[in-house]
């Protein structure tokens, strides 16, 4: 036993050796291979904690959510509708919301804007995201001003902001009273922008759903589950940007993996069949190219995923930054959770170190087993 | 005479600190995890209060804004023939159910 680990440690040895008198090509190499990894790790990393984090956060939006919809565009909802929908077993509250959007032409900033009485505010205070605090460098006290419907402008003092913690769902908001909501805006008393339904069983939401729409056939009932789906369709791997990502990075991987599958270079073939005259088994040369395929993917595998780990949840996917933001000023400043396990981590190496282990042995195989003169001439 | 380090020796070392810090990264992890529990419960109970149903990812355009709320059809939504505006309409496809 001891003979086969003294005679794999000559192996690697001599293995190294050989990389190192190649030093540039292999270093390249492995830089890539890392660099593969990282990206692949990355996405993997960023798309799983925030569809993990949507998921437990989203988990107490409002079951049910009733939109007018009028020649197919979402509209205003008459407030007469909540009696319209009469009684519908399982729902405990009825209520409806008032919000909207309001740009901001000095910073170029869309901000949602909520009428919210959970804040017990004044009609003239309001309380804000911090993105939108930190794009117009505003402090508590400070004034916030809008600029209504007919083109009055309103100034309302800040109160307070959001939790700087709940960047992710509340960087752009702006809470407001209803009767400030209802002048800036000139939404009139009678009407608001949806409905929110409570109901007390989950089991019942679809047939509240299936009733509503019955007897109201203008609305559309979105569910909290259709909200959950949302979010957790954007971030899987057939979807959008994880797609763009994920295919420029598995392409890169194919055409490097089948470079080394496809042929080895003359240097290389030269070096088996001087291995081989000197009396080395085709055995020996397999397992020196075999520990050459694990020394370069593993060493891959730990930087690119040690470098990906740090990307996204110390360095707040700072890459991906640009991608996600768009044309948009303001965007969350976050800290993702690390929601990873084991098997996402014996997943990644699978498919990262598998195919290029397999892909380095084929040719050397081939080149092993032909006559040493032959490669060497 | 001090022999010099085997290079297997210092490729041993190098994979056994760099699994030390791949297992340290899973123990992060958890250990993150434990002490982000109550800031996500926190956020939980503000979507709860505010009834929020989207992340603030997308600012740029309602319809990215709020992802579940959007228009039933967002292709040419603003009208006939108007492309995508915002960049964020490229990277995010509208909601499965409401695509036909």
């Amino acid at each position: 036993m001891s003979s086969f680990f003294r005679k794999q440690r000559y192996l690697i040895d001599f293995t190294l050796s050989s990389l190192l008198r190649r030093k540039g090509k292999n270093l390249g190499l492995l830089l890539v291979y890392t660099l593969i990894v990282f990206m692949l790790a990355s996405v993997m990393l960023f798309t799983h904690a925030l569809k993990k984090e949507a998921h437990i956060m989203l988990q107490a939006s409002p079951e049910i959510i009733v939109q007018r919809l009028v020649a197919g565009r979402h509209a205003l909802i008459p407030v007469d509708y909540l009696e319209k929908m009469g009684r519908l077993r399982g729902v405990v509250s009825r209520e409806g919301r008032l919000w909207g959007y309001f740009y901001n032409p000095v910073v170029k900033a869309n901000y949602t804007v909520m009428a919210s009485d959970q804040m017990n505010l004044s009609t003239t205070e309001v309380v804000i995201g911090t993105g939108i605090a930190r794009t117009q460098g505003l402090g508590i006290g400070d004034y916030f001003s809008f600029r209504s419907d007919n083109g009055n402008t309103y100034s309302f003092q800040i109160k307070a902001f959001l939790d700087r913690d709940s960047e992710l769902v509340s960087t752009d908001l702006v809470l407001i009273s209803e009767k400030a909501y209802r002048v800036i805006t000139g939404i009139s008393e009678g009407q608001y922008t949806d409905i929110v339904l409570s109901v007390r069983n989950p089991q019942e939401v679809y047939k509240v759903a299936e009733k509503l729409s019955k007897k109201l056939p203008d609305v559309r009932p979105i569910l909290r589950e259709e909200i959950l789906r949302t979010y957790d369709s954007i971030f899987s791997w057939r979807q959008g940007i994880v797609f763009v990502l994920l295919t420029g990075a598995l392409l890169a991987f194919v055409i490097f993996a089948w470079d080394k599958a496809s042929g080895l270079s003359a240097e290389e073939k030269r070096e088996i069949g001087i291995l081989k005259a000197i009396g080395w088994e085709s055995g020996d040369i397999l397992r020196m190219k075999f520990w050459e395929g694990i020394i370069i993917s593993l060493s891959a595998f730990i930087l690119g995923y040690l470098g990906a780990y740090v990307h996204v949840f110390y360095s707040s996917a700072v890459l991906f930054e640009p991608v996600l933001k768009g044309w948009a000023v303001l965007y969350p400043q976050f800290r993702l959770t690390p929601f990873m396990d084991g098997l996402q981590l014996a997943t990644l190496f699978f498919f990262t170190v598998f195919p290029y282990v397999v892909a380095t042995i084929i040719p050397i195989w081939k080149a092993s087993v032909t006559d040493p003169d032959a490669i060497m001439r | 005479m001090k022999l010099p380090v085997r290079k297997s020796t210092s490729m041993l070392l190098f994979f056994l600190s760099g699994l030390f810090l791949v297992l340290l990264s899973l123990a992060d992890a958890a250990s993150r995890r434990a002490s982000a529990a109550e800031v996500l419960k926190c956020n939980a109970t503000l979507v709860g209060e505010l009834g929020l149903s989207d992340l603030a990812l997308f600012t740029e355009a309602r319809y990215a804004r709020h992802l579940s709320l959007a228009d039933r059809h967002a292709a040419f939504q603003d009208h006939p023939v108007s492309l995508d505006h915002f960049p964020s309409g490229s990277i995010v496809l509208p909601p499965a159910q409401l695509r036909p």
